[in-house]
C-alpha cells in the first residue's frame, strides 16, 4: 500500500529538484559530517542523505501528473481531522492519554491515508492539502480571532487558490468561504506569477507546505496541562509545492483535475509565534508561577507574570531548552533535542518579585558535599533524625555540621525549612569566606578605568568632549550596594593614541599630572597612588581632568592608535592594585600602529562562502587571545566601544571583550548629533549595571549527565570553570548537558549552578541556583516540555560558535537538518499518525520552525558582499552572550502598528507578524529588535497621524535624517513618544520588570518605497530575505521534505 | 730671577701651570733616570681676574697638523707681516686684520704677560646653559622635603636663560614636561628595561621628522626648539612652573619598602640631552638616597635582606652585579662625555650607594660627586649650594664642554692625561708611543670645569741624547682650551709655556734646584691612583715604593 502511495505521489517526484534548490540556500542536508558537538554525534547527518536518494526514486516513476480525484475523500477526512470536531479517522488518539503506544499503531494509518491521498495530489502537491488542512485547522483553532475569514467548518482552502500575491493574501483568504470553489486551472502560471517564492521553490512546487499546529486547538480549547495530546494531532498532508492539486481534491474535482492549481499557504495558516505568545500571556500572564513543582515549564520569556522562588531558580535565571530530559543517552540522540540550559546568573529581577538572600555561616563557609562539593541546597535530603544529609547530586552521606542541625519534622523536612534560604530557595547567595578568595586575601572594591582615544578622528567627531562631559555627570552614579551610601568603586583614567597617557588624580593635587608611556611595546603601569582613586574624594581633580582632556589633544593630528597595549596597561593596572575591574575603551579605527596586536585590514569579500570564510570570524593575531587570558586570570573585563568608519576588525578587536565578558557596542559612522543619545544611553547603563567581577562559574549535576559544553562572553581554561572576568545582569551563558548514564525518572534531573564573584562593594560571594528537571523514558514528555525560545537560544549559540571552525555551508545544513530531525523523530514516535505528507509539529516547538528560519537568515550566518564583515562579527558576538529573552526579540523582532492606537488607553498595541503582508500603505509600524528600531511609516499613513509625530502636513514632508521624533504636544505624539520609551527601557513584553535592555535602540524613520526600507525590509523575517533567506513558508516546506525524508 | 719657588708660584698664578721639573733634562735617557716624569698640573681655568678676554679670535698656524695658536713665543716679522709657529717652524702669513702690526702696535698674544690669553669667540650659535635635574624620589619624606627646598632654592640661583629639566626616578622613571599649561605631563620609562638613545628619543617624541631633500639646496637641519623645549625649557619661563611640580612631587607612588630605584634616570637624560642638545653644556644632577635596585644598573637586590656589596666582597669579586653595573655605567659615561654633558652626583644616603660603581659618570665627564647622609644636612646643602658659586663678575664658576688641545715643541712629546676628561683621539707629531694616563692623544674633553679643575698631562723627552739641544734652547708647550662659559660665550684659553733644557750631566744642579716637590707628589700620587684602578694594589703599593727609591 504504501508503496502505491508513494508512487502515487507525482509532486515529490517534481518536487526533488526543487530540494536541490532549496538546498542552495541552506545548503545540502547530506554533506555536514564534521560538525561534531552538534547535535548528537552518533547520529549521523548522512542519513538524510539516503533517504532522499530513496524518497525520489521511488517516487519518480509512478508520479502521475494527472491528479486522480480520489484524493478528495482523503482531504475531506484531514480536514475532519485537523479539526476540532476530530471525528476523523482517529478519535480513539484523542480519547486516551497520549501514550507511547501511539507510534507502532500510527503507522498502519499512515498507510492508509496517504494513498489515497496522494493520488489526489498526483500532479499537483499536495501542498494545497497542507493548505487546506491548515486552514481548517485554524479556523478552528485560531478562528474567531485571527482570520475570520477562514471560518467556514470545512475550512476548505478553496480561498487559497490562485496566485496570491502577499498583500492581499488576507483579503483572498476571505474569499474562500465557498470552499470547495474550484481552483484555477491555471496554476503553472500562477506559479511563475507568484513573487514571493524563490525561483527554485517555484519550479519544484515546494513553497506551499505549511502545517498548522494542531495545538492550536488545545490553546483555544483545553487547558495547557494534561490535554497535551491534541498537539500530536498532524497537520495536513501538506506538500511543498505550490501547484497544489487540492482544490481539485475537494469536491470541486473536476477543477483539480483541469490541471493542479498552484496555492499559497495562508500565511495566517502556519503556526505564528504572535498567536503563540499571546495565548501564553493570555493564559499566564499576570499570574504569579510558583517555581514549587520539579520540570515545571516557565511561562515564555515574553509572558509577564510575577515569579515565586520555591525551591527552584526563576526563569528569569535559568532556562532550559526542555524540562523533562529524555532518561537514556540512546532517547537523547534519538530525539536529538538539545539538552541546555540557558543561565543568566545575575538577571534583573523585577522590583515585586523577592531579591535573592544572602545566607551568611561565618568562619565556617558554605555547607557543602564532602564529595561532589554542591552547595547545601533544597535537593539535600536530611535523614537520621536530621544528623545527616544525602546530596543530591552525588549521592553521598555527609555529617551536618553541629551549627547547622535541626530536627526533622513528620514529613522528614527541617523544622527551620523555610527560615533557611538554602533549604527552600531555588537562589539565594552565599557570603564566601577566605578560602575562596583570590590568594586568601579579601578582595579589593573593583575599579573602572576609563580609558579613550583621543586620536585625530574621536577629537575631531566631538567625541571626546562629549565623553569627558558625560564622565562628570556619571561618575556619580557608579553601582553600589543599597545599603551604602557611596560607591565603592575605584576610577581611572587613561587616554591613548600612539602612547598611552595615564592621569595621576590624587585628590591631594591641584591638578592631575599626565604620565606619558610611550614604550607601548612592553606597556607597564606609571602609577599606582593616584591612578585609582574614589571619585568623590577626588572629585575637583577629576573634574578638572576631564575638562582639559579635549583641549589638552584639541589640536591633535595623530591619527595612528594603538590597542592591545591599551588593554594591556589597564589590566596592568588592576593588576597593580590587586583589584577586579572594568575597563571601557572608547576606540574609533583599525590600530595600525607599531605595537603588539597590531592589525591590518583583512576584510575579503572574496572569503565569502569559501571554507575560508570562518577565518574572518577569527582574531587576526594570537596575540588577542593571551592577551584575554591575562585578563580573565586579572579579572579584568574590558568594554569596548567602538565608533568605526571603515572595516576594524571586530572578530579581532572584540574579542578579548568576549572572553572577559564585556559588552562590545558600535556605533557605525559616529554623528555627534544623531548617535550621542544611543552612544550616551548605553555607557550609563553600562556604567550603572550590577556587575559580578572575577566570577567562576561551576555548574554541577546530579549522577547521569553533565554539562558539556559551554557558550557565552565566557573563558574556559579547563572543561569546567567557566571564568568570566566580569558578569553583568545580561550576560546569559549557555550550558549544554550530555548523559553519562541513565537517569533516574524519580530523582530527576538536579542542576546547581553556582557562581563564585566580588560583589560592586568588593565583597566575595557565592550564587546559588538550583533547578530539577523531571526525566521520562517518553519522548513524548520531552517534547512537551520544550522551550522553543531557549531552543533557538541554544541553536544560536552553537551555531554562532561553529562558524569559527566550519563553513558557514555546513552550519545552516546542520541547523536544518537538526530541526527536521527533531520533528521527524516527534512525528514518528509521539505523534498520532497521520499521512507522510502532513506536517506535524509539536505543540511546543510550533514556532520553532519559524525561528530557526529567521537564525538562518542572521547575517551571521549569510555570507554576502553587502553585509559588511564588521557586523557579523559583531552580531555573532552579541548573539554569544545573550540571554532568551534577548535572542528572542533579536530574532524574531516585534512588530507593532501604530496607525490605529487607543489613545485613551496606555497600553502597548499588540504585536503582528513580521510579514510584508502585514504592513498597510495607510499604517504605520513600530519594529524593534533590541538593537535598532525603525518607524515604517505607509505611503498613505493617515495625516493627521503624520502631522501629530512629525508636525509636518503630509508623508513628503518627512524628513528621515532625524532618529528622535520631535517633542510634540498632543496625543499622537505622547502616546507614541510613551510606546518608545516603553520599548527602550523595558523588555517590549515585560512591563512590570524593569529589565533595561542591554542596548539603546536608535530609532531609525523609514518611509514606504524609499531607499531605507531596505534594511527595514530585513527585519521582516517571515518574508524572503533580499540577501537569500527564505520564506517562512518556503522553510516549513523544506523541513517538511527533510521530514518526510527522514521518515521514508 | 728669583728664586724657582718664587718662579713656580708666579708661573701658577699666570698660566695655572705646575710642571715637576721647571728645567728639563735635554735627553731621554736623562728623563727617565728622573724617575718623577717630566709633567705639569694643569688648571685651564684658573681664575685670572687681571685677564680681560680679547674679543677677537686667535690667529692660528697654517699648518694642518699643528694649527698653533699666535703666541709670545713666535718669532714676528713686522715687515714682512709674516710670523713663525715656534712649534712648527712653519711661517705663517698675518691675517688681514692685522695689517697695522708694529713692533709698537702688538697685539695682545705676542705680549710676554699674555702667556695665557682667553678669546672670546663669536660664531656658533649661543647655547644656554643646561641643568638637568635627576631625582631620586624613593625617599623619606622629611629628606625629599629637604631636597625639594635645595632644588626649589637652587632654581633662583640659575641664570634666567638657562635651560631646566627634570626627571624623577623611582620604580619608574618620569621625564617631565615643562612647557605645559595647566596639566602636568611626563613621560614614563620603566626602570628595569635598558634602552638605547633612539628609542628613548622616539618614545619622548623627539626624533626629527625626516626632512626632504630638495634638490639643490644642502641640508639643513633647522632649529628645532620646540621639540626640545618641552623637556627643557629656560628657567624664567617656567620657574613657577617647576617650583610647583617639585612641590607636587610626592614619594614613590610605589609602595616597596625599599623602594626600587633604577638608575637608568640617567641614561635616559643622557639620550635626552643628546637627543637634543649635543656638544653644548649640559650639567644633569643626579640626587640619589640610596643604590640603584633594578634595571641594568643596578647594585644590589631589592630585598633588604641581601646586603649591598662589602669590601670583601669585591674583593672576592663576589659581587654579584658589580661588574655589570660599573660597565653600564661606564658606557653611559663616555656617551654622556662624548657629547660634552656632565654628571654629577648627590648621593645621600646612611648605607652605600653604589659610587663604585658610578664613579666612572662623574669621574669622565668632570662632574661633581658628594656624598653625605642625608638631603637634609648641611653639608649638602652648603656643597649643593656652592656649585652655583658665583665668581666676581658674578659668573658661575664653571664652564662646559671643554677641550684641551695641546701642543709641544718636537722635543717632546704627550704620555698622556690624568683627570676628568676624555681623549678625543687626536693623533699627531706630538703623541707619544708610550701612554701615561688617558694617552694616544693630544686632545681631551673635559665637560666640567671649574676654576679648580686640574689635569695631569705627562709628557716624555724624545730628544736623543746624541742630538744635543743648543745651549739656552727652550722647550715650549701650548694648552688650547676651549670651552662654552657660563655666560654661555664660546671661550678659547691659550697658555703658552716655555722652559729651558739643560744637560742633566753638566748642569743638574739646576735641574735639581727646578724640582717642584708638591707638583711632583700630586703628580705621582695621580699616577698611581690611576694605575690603581687597573692593577692590583700591592703591585701599585709597590712601584710606588720603588719609585720613591729610585728617586
Amino acid at each position: 500500500m504504501s508503496q502505491q502511495g508513494y508512487v502515487a505521489a507525482p509532486p515529490y517526484s517534481q518536487s526533488q529538484p526543487g530540494i536541490g534548490g532549496f538546498s542552495a540556500g541552506f545548503g545540502p542536508p547530506n554533506s555536514s559530517l564534521h560538525y561534531g558537538h552538534y547535535g548528537d554525534p552518533n547520529s549521523s547527518y548522512s542519513a538524510p542523505q539516503p533517504g532522499v536518494s530513496k524518497s525520489t526514486v521511488p517516487l519518480g516513476p509512478s508520479a502521475p501528473v494527472g491528479p486522480p480525484p480520489p484524493g478528495t475523500h482523503q482531504f475531506s477526512q484531514t480536514n475532519f481531522q485537523n479539526g476540532p470536531s476530530t471525528p476523523g479517522q482517529q478519535p480513539h488518539r484523542f480519547q486516551g492519554p497520549p501514550p507511547p503506544s501511539n507510534t507502532g499503531p500510527s503507522y498502519p494509518p499512515y498507510g492508509h491515508q496517504s494513498q489515497p491521498a496522494y493520488p489526489n495530489t498526483a500532479s499537483t502537491s499536495s501542498t494545497t492539502q497542507l493548505a487546506n488542512q491548515l486552514n481548517s485547522m485554524q479556523i478552528n483553532s485560531y478562528g474567531p480571532g485571527t482570520t475570520p475569514s477562514s471560518r467556514m467548518s470545512s475550512g476548505h482552502p478553496a480561498s487559497f487558490q490562485g496566485p496570491q500575491l502577499p498583500p492581499p493574501t488576507q483579503q483572498q483568504v476571505a474569499l474562500p468561504p465557498g470552499s470547495q470553489v474550484p481552483p484555477p486551472a491555471n496554476n503553472v502560471n500562477g506559479l511563475c506569477a507568484q513573487p514571493s517564492l524563490p525561483p527554485m521553490a517555484r519550479q519544484d512546487g515546494i513553497p506551499g507546505s505549511v502545517p498548522p499546529n494542531p495545538n492550536l486547538q488545545q490553546l483555544s480549547g483545553q487547558p495547557p496541562g494534561p490535554g497535551y495530546h491534541p498537539q500530536q494531532a498532524n497537520y495536513g498532508p501538506q506538500m511543498a509545492g505550490s501547484q497544489l492539486s487540492y482544490p481539485g481534491a475537494f469536491p470541486g474535482g473536476p477543477a483539480q483535475l483541469s490541471g493542479p492549481q498552484q496555492k499559497k499557504l495562508d500565511p495566517d495558516s502556519i503556526p505564528s509565534p504572535i498567536q503563540v505568545i499571546e495565548n501564553d500571556k493570555a493564559s499566564r500572564g499576570g499570574q504569579i508561577y510558583a517555581t514549587n513543582t520539579r520540570g515545571q515549564v516557565p511561562p515564555l520569556v515574553t509572558t509577564d507574570c510575577i515569579i515565586q522562588d520555591q525551591g527552584h531558580a526563576s526563569p528569569r535565571y535559568i532556562r532550559c531548552t526542555t524540562y523533562c530530559f529524555p532518561s537514556s543517552s540512546d532517547m537523547a540522540k534519538q530525539a536529538r533535542i538539545p539538552l541546555a540550559a540557558v543561565i543568566q546568573p545575575f538577571a534583573i529581577v523585577p522590583p515585586n518579585e523577592a531579591p535573592l538572600y544572602v545566607v551568611n555561616h561565618g568562619e565556617t563557609g558554605p555547607i557543602r558535599c564532602n564529595r561532589c562539593k554542591a552547595y547545601m541546597c533544597p535537593f539535600m535530603q536530611f535523614i537520621e533524625g536530621g544528623r545527616r544529609y544525602q546530596c543530591g547530586f552525588c549521592n553521598c552521606i555527609n555529617d551536618v555540621p553541629p551549627f547547622f542541625f535541626q530536627h526533622l519534622d513528620h514529613i522528614g523536612r527541617r523544622v527551620d525549612h523555610y527560615e533557611r534560604p538554602e533549604l527552600s530557595l531555588g537562589s539565594y547567595e552565599y557570603v564566601a569566606t577566605l578560602d575562596y578568595c583570590r590568594n586568601n586575601k579579601p578582595p579589593k572594591p573593583p575599579a573602572y578605568i576609563f580609558m579613550i582615544d583621543v586620536s585625530y578622528r574621536n577629537i575631531n567627531s566631538g567625541l571626546v568632549k562629549l565623553i569627558c562631559d558625560e564622565l562628570k555627570t556619571l561618575l556619580d552614579k557608579l553601582p553600589r550596594e543599597e545599603q551604602e551610601e557611596s560607591s565603592a568603586i575605584r576610577v581611572g583614567f587613561v587616554t591613548y593614541n600612539k602612547v598611552l597617557h595615564f592621569f595621576n588624580v590624587k585628590s591631594s593635587l591641584a591638578q592631575p599630572q599626565m604620565m606619558v608611556v610611550s614604550d607601548v611595546g612592553e606597556v607597564f603601569v606609571p602609577l599606582l597612588d593616584g591612578f585609582l582613586v574614589n571619585f568623590q574624594e577626588s572629585r575637583s581633580v577629576v573634574l578638572n581632568l576631564l575638562d582639559q582632556i579635549p583641549e589638552m589633544f584639541a589640536d591633535t593630528n595623530e591619527s595612528e592608535t594603538i590597542f592591545a597595549p591599551v588593554i594591556q596597561a589597564g589590566m596592568e593596572a588592576l593588576k597593580a592594585a590587586e583589584c577586579a575591574g572594568k575597563l571601557f575603551i572608547f576606540h574609533s579605527s583599525l590600530p595600525t600602529a607599531e605595537a603588539p596586536g597590531k592589525l591590518r585590514n583583512r576584510d575579503d569579500k572574496k572569503l565569502l562562502n569559501t571554507d575560508k570564510e570562518k577565518t574572518l570570524f577569527q582574531p587576526q593575531v594570537n596575540s588577542y587571545e593571551a592577551l584575554a587570558r591575562d585578563c580573565v586570570a586579572n579579572g579584568c573585563c574590558v568594554n569596548l566601544f567602538l565608533f568605526p568608519n571603515q572595516y576594524v576588525d571586530v572578530a579581532s578587536m572584540g574579542l578579548v571583550t568576549m572572553y572577559t565578558g564585556g559588552t562590545l557596542y558600535k556605533y557605525n559612522n559616529f554623528q555627534l548629533d544623531s548617535d550621542s543619545p544611543q552612544f550616551l544611553s548605553d555607557l550609563r547603563k553600562d556604567v550603572e549595571k550590577k556587575t559580578g567581577f572575577d566570577a567562576i562559574m561551576r555548574v554541577r549535576t546530579s549522577t547521569g549527565f553533565r554539562a558539556t559544553d559551554f557558550f557565552g562572553a565566557i573563558y574556559m581554561n579547563n572543561t569546567t570553570d567557566v571564568e568570566m572576568a566580569a558578569v553583568d545582569c545580561d550576560k546569559a551563558v549557555t550550558v549544554e548537558f550530555k548523559h553519562d548514564d541513565k537517569l533516574n525518572e524519580d530523582s530527576g534531573a538536579l542542576i546547581q549552578c553556582a557562581v563564585l564573584y566580588t560583589s560592586i562593594s568588593g565583597q566575595r560571594r557565592l550564587r546559588i541556583h538550583n533547578i530539577g528537571l523531571n526525566c521520562s523514558s517518553q519522548l513524548a514528555d520531552v517534547y512537551k516540555t520544550c522551550e522553543t525560545d531557549a531552543l533557538i537560544n541554544f541553536f544560536a549559540k552553537s551555531a554562532f560558535k561553529a562558524v569559527l571552525s566550519q563553513p558557514l555551508k555546513t552550519v545552516r545544513e546542520i541547523l536544518v537538518t537538526q530541526t527536521a530531525h527533531m520533528l521527524a523523530c516527534y512525528r514518528k514516535n509521539c505523534a498520532s499518525p497521520s499521512a507522510v505528507s502532513q506536517l506535524i509539529l509539536p505543540d511546543a516547538m510550533k514556532v520553532l520552525p519559524v525561528y530557526m528560519n529567521c537564525l538562518l537568515k542572521s547575517c551571521v550566518l549569510v555570507g554576502r558582499p553587502e553585509i559588511p564583515t564588521d557586523e557579523r562579527a559583531y552580531h555573532r558576538q552579541l548573539v554569544m552572550s545573550m540571554g532568551v529573552a534577548d535572542t528572542q526579540l533579536f530574532f524574531y523582532p516585534q512588530l507593532l502598528p501604530i496607525h490605529s492606537l487607543d489613545l485613551k488607553s496606555d497600553a502597548v498595541p499588540a504585536a503582528v507578524r513580521c510579514s510584508e503582508e502585514r504592513l498597510s500603505e495607510g499604517g504605520a509600524f513600530i519594529l524593534a529588535n533590541g538593537l535598532s528600531m525603525f518607524l515604517w511609516l505607509g505611503v498613505s499613513a493617515p495625516p493627521e497621524l503624520i502631522q501629530g509625530l512629525f508636525n509636518v502636513p503630509s508623508f513628503a514632508h518627512i524628513s528621515t535624517e532625524a532618529t528622535l521624533l520631535p517633542d510634540l504636544d498632543n496625543p499622537f505624539s505622547k502616546k507614541i513618544k510613551s510606546i518608545l520609551e516603553h520599548i527602550q527601557s523595558q523588555k517590549p513584553y515585560n512591563k512590570t520588570s524593569l529589565c533595561l535592555h542591554s542596548f539603546f535602540m536608535p530609532l531609525i524613520i523609514v518611509k514606504q518605497r524609499e531607499q531605507p526600507e531596505m534594511l527595514f525590509r530585513q527585519f521582516l523575517v517571515e518574508d524572503k530575505s533580499i540577501y537569500g533567506g527564505a520564506s517562512y513558508v518556503d522553510f516549513l516546506c523544506c523541513v517538511h521534505k527533510e521530514i518526510c525524508q527522514l521518515l521514508s | 730671577m728669583a728664586t724657582y719657588l718664587e718662579f713656580i708660584q708666579q708661573n701658577e698664578e699666570r698660566d695655572g701651570v705646575r710642571f715637576s721639573w721647571n728645567v728639563w733634562p735635554s735627553s731621554r735617557l736623562e728623563a727617565t733616570r728622573m724617575v718623577v716624569p717630566l709633567a705639569c698640573l694643569l688648571t685651564p681655568l684658573k681664575e685670572r681676574l687681571d685677564l680681560p678676554p680679547v674679543q677677537y679670535e686667535p690667529v692660528l698656524c697654517s699648518r694642518p697638523t699643528c694649527k698653533a695658536v699666535l703666541n709670545p713665543l713666535c718669532q714676528v716679522d713686522y715687515r714682512a707681516r709674516l710670523w713663525a709657529c715656534n712649534f712648527c717652524f712653519q711661517r705663517n702669513q698675518f691675517p688681514p686684520a692685522y695689517a697695522g702690526i708694529s713692533e709698537v702696535n702688538q697685539p695682545a698674544e705676542l705680549m710676554p704677560q699674555f702667556s695665557t690669553i682667553e678669546y672670546i669667540v663669536q660664531r656658533g650659535p649661543q647655547m644656554p646653559l643646561i641643568f638637568l635635574y635627576v631625582v631620586d624620589t624613593c625617599l623619606e619624606e622629611e629628606d625629599l622635603q629637604a631636597l625639594k627646598e635645595s632644588l626649589q632654592m637652587s632654581l633662583s640661583l640659575l641664570p634666567a636663560d638657562a635651560l631646566v629639566g627634570l626627571i624623577t626616578f623611582g620604580r619608574m622613571i618620569q621625564v617631565h614636561e615643562l612647557s605645559c599649561e595647566g596639566i602636568s605631563k611626563s613621560y614614563v620609562f620603566r626602570g628595569t628595561k635598558d634602552l638605547t638613545a633612539k628609542q628613548i628619543q622616539d618614545m619622548l617624541g623627539l626624533s626629527r621628522p625626516a626632512v626632504p631633500v630638495q634638490q639643490g639646496r644642502p641640508l639643513q637641519t633647522p632649529e628645532q626648539p620646540g621639540i626640545s623645549s618641552r623637556f627643557l625649557q629656560p628657567v624664567h619661563k617656567i620657574d613657577m612652573n617647576l617650583t610647583d611640580l617639585l612641590g607636587e612631587l610626592q614619594r614613590d607612588p610605589w609602595p616597596v619598602t625599599q623602594g626600587k630605584r633604577p638608575l637608568l634616570a640617567l641614561s635616559i637624560a643622557v639620550g635626552l640631552l643628546e637627543g637634543t642638545f649635543p656638544n653644548t653644556g649640559a650639567r644633569i644632577m643626579l640626587f640619589t638616597g640610596g643604590p640603584p635596585t633594578q634595571g641594568p644598573g643596578m647594585v644590589v637586590g631589592d630585598e633588604l635582606k641581601t646586603p649591598i656589596r662589602s669590601w670583601h666582597d669585591i674583593e672576592k669579586d663576589n659581587a654579584r652585579f658589580m661588574k655589570k653595573a660599573t660597565k653600564h655605567y661606564e658606557t653611559l659615561a663616555n656617551r654622556t662625555a662624548a657629547n660634552g654633558h656632565c654628571i654629577d652626583i648627590y648621593a645621600c644616603a646612611l648605607d652605600q650607594t653604589g659610587l663604585l660603581e658610578m664613579k666612572c659618570c662623574a669621574n669622565l665627564t668632570g662632574g661633581h660627586m658628594v656624598m653625605g647622609d642625608s638631603f637634609n644636612t648641611s653639608l649638602f646643602k652648603q656643597t649643593f649650594q656652592r656649585v652655583f658659586n658665583k665668581g666676581f663678575n658674578g659668573e658661575f664658576r664653571m664652564a662646559f664642554g671643554a677641550s684641551l688641545d695641546v701642543k709641544t715643541s718636537r722635543e717632546l712629546k704627550i704620555a698622556g692625561a690624568i683627570g676628568p676628561c676624555i681623549s678625543l683621539n687626536a693623533k699627531g707629531p706630538c703623541v707619544s708611543e708610550n701612554e701615561l694616563g688617558i694617552g694616544g692623544t693630544s686632545q681631551w674633553k673635559i665637560c666640567s670645569l671649574d676654576p679648580s679643575t686640574t689635569l695631569a698631562i705627562y709628557f716624555e723627552v724624545v730628544n736623543q741624547h746624541n742630538a744635543p739641544i743648543p745651549q739656552g734652547g727652550r722647550g715650549a708647550v701650548q694648552f688650547v682650551t676651549q670651552y662654552q662659559h657660563s655666560s654661555t660665550q664660546k671661550r678659547i684659553r691659550v697658555t703658552t709655556i716655555a722652559r729651558n733644557w739643560a744637560d742633566a750631566q753638566s748642569q743638574l744642579q739646576h735641574i735639581e734646584a727646578a724640582f717642584d716637590q708638591e707638583a711632583a707628589a700630586v703628580l705621582m700620587a695621580r699616577l698611581g691612583v690611576y694605575r690603581a684602578e687597573s692593577e692590583e694594589g700591592p703591585d701599585v703599593l709597590r712601584w710606588l715604593d720603588r719609585q720613591l727609591i729610585r728617586l
